[in-house]
């Protein structure tokens, strides 16, 4: 290769790169307000609704908020791990939308090893909460910190053995191959959600406990550790661990599109839907699934120390153990395994 | 041109992942030196990536990265070190630690030297490697560890298992007089074993 075409190539990575940053951010802008907007709607109240019509540009107002705010950073602080901490939150759950595909053909990195990637990635999130909470030289961010390392570490074993049930269908470990996979004449029907759905049940309930939102947001939980790690953050760094927080929550829902709900794939398989552009079916399910993680949060109380840690290693570790051992004999033994047909 | 990028890279990981290996043992502050052992980690990923092994990249960053470092953090940021007295025994402890890495030093260049690749092994029919095309490098792991080593592969399974259940039973203690929940009884509860109904006479009480 010619350095021009080096050149290149680099350049339309980083337009596509840059595409799908600022689609995202926009995107998690309005999941925010629609999460206020839900939990608000549960509790009889109205929600965002001063900052422009029907209070839509309130995220916008919030970002400059956090922006223009003084950054406090206390004295016994270690300095640059401190700034370090949101950084490396926010950095890393944006890199994991690198190998996203949104539509067929449509991710920045298509690797074979897409769902490991995004596994590696979200499992290294937990290193932004843990320095955060130390770096603070505080009491109760550094509780919370070492409640949420626990937490994260526990639930990704069981996110990980759902992954490798929906894998053991699918063949692959490609993301789009996944979803190529689930593209049967049967449509919603035919997606891994109808088949594997304790898998399902148990890959949403394990995806809201990894990203600590409610009701497992025992890190942050403010009756008892005021704010857990993000005790000290205040203006942009607090803005960046937030925003950290919601891109991995957002690519939690674009996972389970891609691995239950059949990613870019047109729910009814004939022709007026499939017209339908592929994103807009991507995006449609990732938002549902972002609608029923909003109101888990407005309807669930928040979960005790002990009970998580139970439910966690007691009941999911079991269960998607004896998942995985079930779908393979059964993929065995119907001769429905991928290599077998 | 694309060989002088990938050198590029090469160096780039090589250099960050000794010169974070040296702060580990450099640094003074416990916790940045697993820091740096995380950098170090995850830069020998991006090293295997650049040889084709994705797989092994990845599986070094969600089991070491992901999993071993995070316990080293974990059990690293509670310990309670001070670091004056660690820093006073320094020099005290300097001639025979020294001693231990001289006698190390020796013996590996014992070993390096007297190294030969057995010429039987040479001969020996090796596993046949499929091409990069026909084949990912995960599936191609796959099939010989699932095939060939199919025994050393459970064996080793095995023995993981061995080390997490011994590990479970030396740090288990049924301490006795501790009120613990018992979370099935919890739920076999009914209205009739947990809520008496009495009739209370008039100003008599129970």
């Amino acid at each position: 290769m010619e350095m021009g075409d080096i050149l290149l190539a680099v350049a339309i990575m980083l337009g596509k790169s840059l595409l799908m940053l600022v689609a995202l951010l926009v995107f998690i802008a309005y999941a925010l307000y629609a999460d206020r907007k839900v939990w608000a709607a549960v509790q009889l109240r109205r929600g965002p609704n001063v900052v422009g019509p029907w209070g839509l540009l309130q995220s916008f107002a919030d970002l400059l908020k956090f922006v223009l705010k003084e950054p406090v950073i206390p004295a016994p602080a270690n300095k640059s791990m401190f700034l370090l901490a949101p950084l490396v939150m926010c950095t890393l759950s944006l890199a994991a939308w690198a190998v996203i595909p949104l539509n067929a053909g449509w991710a920045i990195a298509d690797i074979n090893v897409g769902i490991l990637y995004i596994f590696a990635i979200s499992s290294l999130g937990v290193y932004g909460v843990i320095m955060g909470g130390w770096a603070s030289n505080s009491k109760y961010p550094f509780l919370g910190a070492l409640r949420s390392a626990a937490q994260m570490v526990s639930y990704e074993v069981s996110i990980g053995f759902v992954i490798v049930t929906v894998l053991m269908c699918a063949g692959t470990l490609n993301l789009s191959g996944i979803v190529e996979s689930q593209n049967t004449s049967l449509g919603i029907l035919g997606w891994y959600w109808l088949p594997l759905f304790p898998m399902f049940v148990v890959f949403f309930i394990s995806a809201m406990a990894e990203t600590n939102r409610p009701p497992f947001d025992l890190p942050e939980a403010e009756s008892e550790l005021v704010a857990g790690y993000m005790v000290e953050y205040s203006s942009t760094p607090y803005l960046l661990f937030m925003l950290g927080e919601y891109v991995a929550i957002m690519t939690m829902c674009a996972l389970g599109t891609i691995l239950f709900l059949g990613g870019w794939l047109s729910p009814i398989p004939f022709a007026p839907f499939t017209w339908v552009p592929g994103v807009i079916w991507f995006v449609l399910k990732a938002s549902f699934l972002f609608i029923l993680i909003a109101m888990v949060k407005a309807l669930v109380p928040r979960y005790r120390y002990d009970q998580l840690m139970r439910l966690g290693w007691k009941v999911f570790l079991p269960l998607s153990l004896a998942m995985v051992i079930i779908v393979a004999a059964v993929l065995m033994v119907t001769g429905l395994a991928p290599g077998m047909r | 041109m694309s060989m002088t990028v990938t050198a590029a890279f090469f160096y780039l990981f090589a250099t960050v992942t000794i010169a974070s290996g040296f702060m580990v043992i450099a640094s003074r502050n416990p916790v940045q030196s697993v820091l740096f052992l995380i950098l170090a980690f995850v830069n020998a990923a991006g090293l295997f990536l650049m040889m084709g092994a994705e797989f092994l990249a990845m599986i070094l960053v969600i089991v070491y990265v992901g999993a071993v470092a995070v316990l080293f953090l974990f059990v690293v940021m509670m310990l309670d070190v001070d670091f004056a007295a660690l820093r006073q025994g320094f020099l005290q402890y300097l001639p025979f630690g020294a001693l231990i890495g001289v006698i190390l030093l020796i013996e590996l260049i014992f070993v390096v030297s007297a190294y030969v690749v057995d010429p039987g092994l040479i001969r020996a029919p090796a596993v046949p490697i499929p091409a990069a095309d026909v084949m990912t490098n995960t599936e191609a792991l796959g099939h010989v560890l699932y095939t060939r080593y199919f025994y050393f592969f459970q064996a080793a399974g095995l023995i993981l298992l061995v080390a997490m259940i011994g590990a479970i039973v030396l740090t288990l203690r049924e301490r006795v007089g501790v009120r613990r929940q018992d979370i099935s009884m919890q739920n076999a509860r009914t209205q009739e074993t947990a809520v008496q109904v009495r009739k209370v006479p008039f100003r008599q009480g129970i």
